[in-house]
């Protein structure tokens, strides 16, 4: 067994009601003895308040350029057991499906050539094994390909794309989110696992504005169900709504276009003025649903502070036809993500996301290097200063 | 060896096709739920077109679990669930059960095992957080044990439904903000208050100086020969301790224990139900790091909790709360301090400001 060590400030956060991360590590330690100086580590940060962890760090298995984020320990002589202490990415399962049997070999391989510890799940969406050395890497990779699953993304690539529940269990799903999410991480594995971008590069698939998976937010390309013809009333059941609570104040009165009223006892809504912001459906899913003609918008750049500030994704397609495009491999839509990466590839410079080049050229002309016209729908408001660049041949030749 | 290993070596699989891990009841239904119901913040229930129903029981993650956490829930999935679980993306555990009869033994063999079950509807769900001094090289704080501190904190508001709506708390240790802090309702950010300090010894050979000037928001770096040394200077009067140089050059490491902390923000959201997402706004510039328990900060998300539960109307989000009584009045109730760092002065701040003559007195 490896040293234990005195951790009186961790064993503070083994008291009260919320599960305990402290407890994990102890019960990783168990298993797997280089956790025993993870918690030591660990516990000296909470005493000297500052990491101890050296500066980046490269780890990685053959043939691939991403999926394992190195760390070294400052002090690999007192915590021999973290001396190297990498991090592998597996690709999750699309809605983060999984079954028990797939499960427990996922923890023998985590306890067999890791620390014991995972985090279920980085943010992007990646399953993380803990504490790895340089010498697992390549037994890890093979074991957990073997059962179906590859490393996730990391570095200037394709990073590992992620979905909401979608249709598996939400009746607002308005597109399959999970095959969608399936489909193109298949599709572009050799950007998934051997950078070649300027930067990183996310997508995430919501099903319906809710954005349960924070796309809008969190990736550099959103897709966000919706859909375009009306939406779907049973005036029973919005009458059984009525009986329950002022439907007239919560759903009527917070409509942002104020699109729905009551004629008689039946409810009746403009549909031509809904953006499809989901509040009323989400009040009375039994009584309201999205349309027939689904699809998803596809939102552009979003990303967090730095460099030039943080931005939210911001609307390039507002329809687009995904189960139509499906059926032929996602042609139109593998078309338009090429053209990005090639414009991006060309105009972008070392550590630039997408969303800040396309701030730095002018929208219009990221529009026209991957061929897209503007539409109203991309603006929040048409520009109010007058410092415009017409073209010359609109001008007229002098 | 070397060969052979090639030979057999698998590579660009992707990720397991999810569909072996469906449960028959979902790949049955997929795509034709007609409606759900929360039966309580642990439970909930989705109806399909024909009647059928599944339960799902949510159960709380620290997110950073061992191996014997995964193979207790793999247990209580084969115990209950015919084997079949899944993950949220706030990393919760959800149990998919077929039988309404096994909702109320689950949760007791959870409760037993030390799990805790709720998340769902108008509740704080889990935080959604980072790496921290676990495992990361920038952390300003550490992520879980902040998290275990508010979420102990906030205990009741995760298995009880008693807010005005649902509250998304999240947590990054530094600004790069792995995660959803730029867009939570309340959010707390690892913050750095002293410039990096420059080993100009090792400089040059560590870090690539192009890059290094590039990857400053502010412009305040510049190259200099350090005696016969390349090396940068960094303009202390216009630097904002983002610590985006020490990410690109380890030479430059800013991490700092008497002046790192937190900051608190609050009122952004993702979701688009009656107004469009929007980013969290500052509160609380700086706290300092108190392990093991970061009492202050946990103090001033409960602030901002409680005068959020008082004061919103049912189905507002925090954000909703605040546009509707307006900044000022937020301050004043809360009691936190504006001060001069509230006023953004970065690039394109002047959008923030107030161009009318609304005030409330």
């Amino acid at each position: 067994m490896g040293k234990k060590h005195e951790t009186p400030l961790l064993d503070e956060l083994k008291k009260g009601k919320w599960i305990s991360f402290v407890r994990e590590m102890e019960r990783a330690a168990e298993k797997s003895e280089r956790t025993e100086d993870l918690l030591g580590q660990v516990e000296e940060s909470y005493r000297d308040k500052i990491t101890h962890w050296k500066h980046g760090g490269m780890a990685g298995v053959r043939g691939y350029g991403a999926g394992m984020v190195g760390r070294f320990s400052e002090f690999p002589e007192k915590y021999p057991g973290v001396k190297e202490c990498h991090s592998i990415r597996l690709n999750q399962t699309s809605g983060f499906f999984y079954n028990s049997d797939v499960l427990r070999k996922l923890a023998d391989i985590a306890d067999q050539h890791a620390g014991g510890l995972f985090n279920f799940h980085g943010s992007t969406g990646d399953i993380q094994i803990l504490g790895l050395t340089q010498a697992d890497a390549e037994d890890l990779f093979q074991k957990s390909a073997e059962l179906g699953f590859d490393l996730g993304g990391s570095g200037s690539d394709l990073r590992t794309p992620s979905c909401c529940v979608g249709p598996a269990r939400c009746e607002f799903a308005n597109y399959d989110t999970l095959q969608i999410c399936y489909d193109l991480t298949h599709a572009f594995q050799d950007e998934l696992h051997r950078p070649s971008f300027n930067y990183k590069f996310k997508m995430k698939f919501s099903g319906c504005a809710n954005d349960c998976v924070a796309a809008a937010s969190r990736s550099d390309l959103a897709f966000i169900g919706t859909w375009q013809d009306n939406i779907k009333i049973n005036q029973g059941e919005v009458k059984n709504y009525v009986k329950k609570f002022n439907v007239q104040k919560y759903v009527l009165d917070k409509c942002p276009t104020k699109c729905m009223w009551f004629e008689g006892e039946n409810l009746v809504i403009d549909d031509s003025n809904c953006v499809k912001c989901m509040h009323c459906i989400n009040e009375m899913p039994k009584a309201l649903k999205s349309g027939d003609q689904k699809g998803l918008s596809i939102l552009i750049g979003a990303k967090a502070p730095l460099v030039t500030g943080p931005r939210m994704g911001m609307m390039l397609i507002p329809f687009y036809d995904v189960h139509e495009d499906s059926k032929n491999d996602y042609e139109w839509l593998k078309g338009l993500i090429s053209n990005m990466w090639e414009f991006w590839d060309e105009y972008g410079v070392s550590r630039e996301r997408i969303g800040e080049l396309i701030a730095r050229v002018g929208l219009v002309t990221f529009l026209e290097g991957i061929g897209l016209e503007p539409t109203i729908d991309m603006v929040r408001e048409p520009r109010s200063n007058p410092f415009i660049k017409f073209e010359d041949e609109e001008a007229g030749a002098e | 060896m070397p060969e052979e290993v090639k030979k057999k070596r698998i590579t660009d699989v992707g990720p397991h096709d999810y569909h072996d891990y469906l449960s028959p009841m979902i790949k049955k239904n997929y795509g034709k739920w007609a409606y759900h119901e929360i039966l309580d913040p642990g439970t909930m229930v989705h109806v399909a077109e024909n009647g059928d129903k599944l339960y799902t029981v949510r159960m709380g993650s620290p997110r950073l679990v061992s191996s014997g956490f995964v193979r207790d829930i793999s247990d209580m999935a084969d115990k209950y669930c015919g084997g079949y679980l899944r993950f949220t993306t706030r990393n919760n555990v959800e149990f998919l059960l077929e039988n309404e009869k096994n909702i109320e033994p689950l949760k007791k063999d959870l409760e037993k095992l030390g799990y805790n079950v709720g998340g769902i509807g108008n509740v704080v769900a889990n935080i959604v957080h980072t790496q921290g001094w676990v495992h990361c090289h920038t952390s300003a704080s550490d992520a879980s044990g902040v998290v275990k501190s508010v979420m102990d904190e906030l205990y009741e508001y995760f298995v009880e439904d008693k807010l005005p709506s649902k509250v998304r708390i999240a947590f990054a240790c530094c600004l790069n903000m792995c995660g959803s802090v730029a867009s939570s309702d309340i959010a707390i950010l690892g913050t750095h208050r002293k410039p990096p300090k420059i080993n100009h010894e090792r400089l040059v050979n560590l870090c690539e100086v192009p890059s290094t000037i590039a990857a400053c928001p502010t412009n305040s770096i510049r190259p200099e020969m350090v005696g016969d040394k390349k090396s940068v200077r960094v303009n202390e009067e216009t630097c904002v301790f983002c610590g985006s140089c020490y990410t690109v050059c380890p030479a430059m490491p800013i991490a700092d224990a008497e002046n790192d902390g937190l900051s608190i923000w609050v009122g952004g959201k993702v979701s688009n139900a009656r107004t469009k997402p929007t980013f969290s706004k500052l509160v609380v510039p700086f706290i300092p790091n108190e392990p093991p328990r970061w009492d202050k900060a946990v103090q001033a998300v409960k602030t901002i909790l409680e005068a959020y539960k008082k004061g919103a109307e049912p189905g507002e989000r925090v954000i909703e709360w605040i546009e509707r009584i307006g900044w000022s009045r937020f301050f004043k109730i809360t009691g936190f301090e504006f001060t001069k760092y509230h006023v953004d002065d970065f690039r394109l701040a002047e959008t923030s400001m107030n161009y009318s003559s609304h005030a409330r007195f």
